[in-house]
């Protein structure tokens, strides 16, 4: 359950929920973006760690004999998302399959961390810090990764890449780049091809660039405001002492509001990865298709 | 919140995954997964194969029975036929041998009764003489009567 317990954060509500949304960060150049998310990049590690485990070191023990209840749950997975390329997508690459998987299984990962008490890893993350006698105040941790618009934004400019890289290896340089100015608008004549190629041009371009924008702030939307909800959830008993009777009655309440959204939660974690992948296999499929 | 230097160590630690994944992970799964469809196709085709062969056997079976049941059968039918013949011939022989049997008995029989009435003929002819003799030793003479006597021994 969500109870705050981070001293260093106070009674102050809104420093509470800022102290909350602050990354750990390390600086590593003169401008603002040349900075890491730390929380960011280990979270994410022990995600790809676990993600790696399930899925490659133990899939290197399986058996083609009666599968065990783990093997099971990995095949069925696998298999889910195979038979998913293979319907949609109709090229010959064999990175997509593996790609979808890897979209699923680690943005499921990494959104499970939202159902994580949301004040207990910071909360030893501040005591550690104590511990080692700095300020605890300063001892910033946001362990969602899908929270943190980096990951969404960096995973679809990955899926863009590929996208590029599909189209251009399933159609050859010459047809990829013809169908910039001869897709949607299709023209017969000179004349027409040469007035359309303008839109055409135009239309792609946009195109390409709202995809990774409206994948990543799908996600990011969704696991930041989920990650919000349980803020404000545990802002309810926030500073409160035993004593007051509205503690209890709002301890009660934080009870009921922060099991309702973590079970709704499930459902949007699970689904917010499926939707990230189905979508980055449409666009794959949409790449390696002749307009 | 601000997009920095994060997105692009997620965006290559990402494309690692994807790469371990379908270097290492993807195959071994889907190849077991194949294999065991593989398998599992083999042993169904091979267990419709043996129920089909039992079926084979069954049938051939049945048509064994039936073969041997006919044999059987006519084994039978022919030993009877055998047998029949066998009281035929006895019986038949029997009556051969009863009849020659009888034959010579009768033979046997009447030549005996032949001697015999001879023999008593003899006898009574030379009874008949001697009575007569007797009787007349004294006033026949046998000469005289010899023909008297002749045509009394063949009337006996």
């Amino acid at each position: 359950m969500a109870t705050p317990h981070e001293p260093a954060a106070g009674a102050d509500m809104t420093g509470y929920i800022q102290h909350h949304l602050h990354h750990w960060q390390l600086q590593v150049g003169d401008s603002a973006f040349m900075t890491l998310n730390l929380d960011t990049l280990i979270f994410t590690l022990l995600c790809c760690a676990t993600f790696l485990g399930l899925f490659v070191l133990f899939a290197r023990r399986a058996t083609a004999g009666v599968p065990g209840k783990l093997q099971s749950i990995v095949e069925a997975v696998v298999l889910f998302v195979d038979g998913l390329v293979k319907e949609t997508f109709h090229g010959k690459s064999k990175v997509i399959a593996p790609m979808s998987l890897t979209l699923f299984g680690l943005i499921f990962f990494m959104n499970f961390l939202d159902l994580l008490p949301i004040d207990f890893l910071p909360w030893l993350w501040s005591g550690a810090h104590s511990l080692a006698g700095h300020d605890p105040a300063h001892a910033y941790l946001r362990i969602v990764p899908t929270a943190d618009l980096n990951t969404p934004l960096g995973m679809a400019l990955a899926v863009f890449f590929m996208v590029q890289y599909v189209g251009l290896s399933e159609k050859g340089v010459v047809k990829f780049f013809a169908e910039f100015f001869t897709a949607p608008f299709h023209a017969h004549g000179a004349l027409g091809k040469v007035l359309l190629s303008p839109a055409n041009l135009l239309l792609r371009l946009i195109e390409e660039a709202v995809r990774p924008v409206s994948l990543s702030l799908r996600l990011f939307g969704n696991m930041y405001a989920g990650e919000l909800i349980f803020i404000l959830i545990a802002v309810m008993t926030l500073g409160a002492g035993i004593a007051h009777a509205s503690t209890w009655f709002l301890g009660f309440g934080q009870f009921v509001a922060d099991f309702g959204w973590t079970a709704f939660h499930i459902l949007i974690i699970t689904l917010q990865a499926f939707i990230f992948m189905v979508l980055s296999i449409v666009y794959l499929s949409m790449a390696a298709e002749s307009h | 919140m601000n997009p920095n230097l994060t997105l692009v160590v997620q965006g290559l630690a990402f494309f690692a995954v994807v790469w371990l994944v379908m270097k290492f992970g993807w195959p071994h799964i889907i190849g077991a997964i194949e294999e065991r469809q593989n398998r599992i196709a083999e042993g169904l085709s091979q267990a419709d194969k043996a129920r089909k062969e039992l079926a084979d056997a069954d049938a051939r079976v049945a048509e064994e029975i039936k073969k041997a049941r006919v044999e059987a059968t006519s084994i039978v039918d022919k030993a009877q036929q055998q047998a029949a013949q066998i009281i035929d011939k006895a019986r038949q022989d029997a009556i051969v041998e009863a009849t020659k049997q009888k034959a010579i008995a009768a033979a046997d029989i009447e030549a005996q009764a032949h001697k015999a009435r001879e023999e008593l003929r003899g006898k009574v002819a030379a009874l008949a003489v001697a009575g007569a003799e007797k009787i007349l030793r004294r006033e026949i003479d046998a000469n005289a009567h010899k023909s008297l006597l002749d045509q009394l021994v063949t009337e006996i």
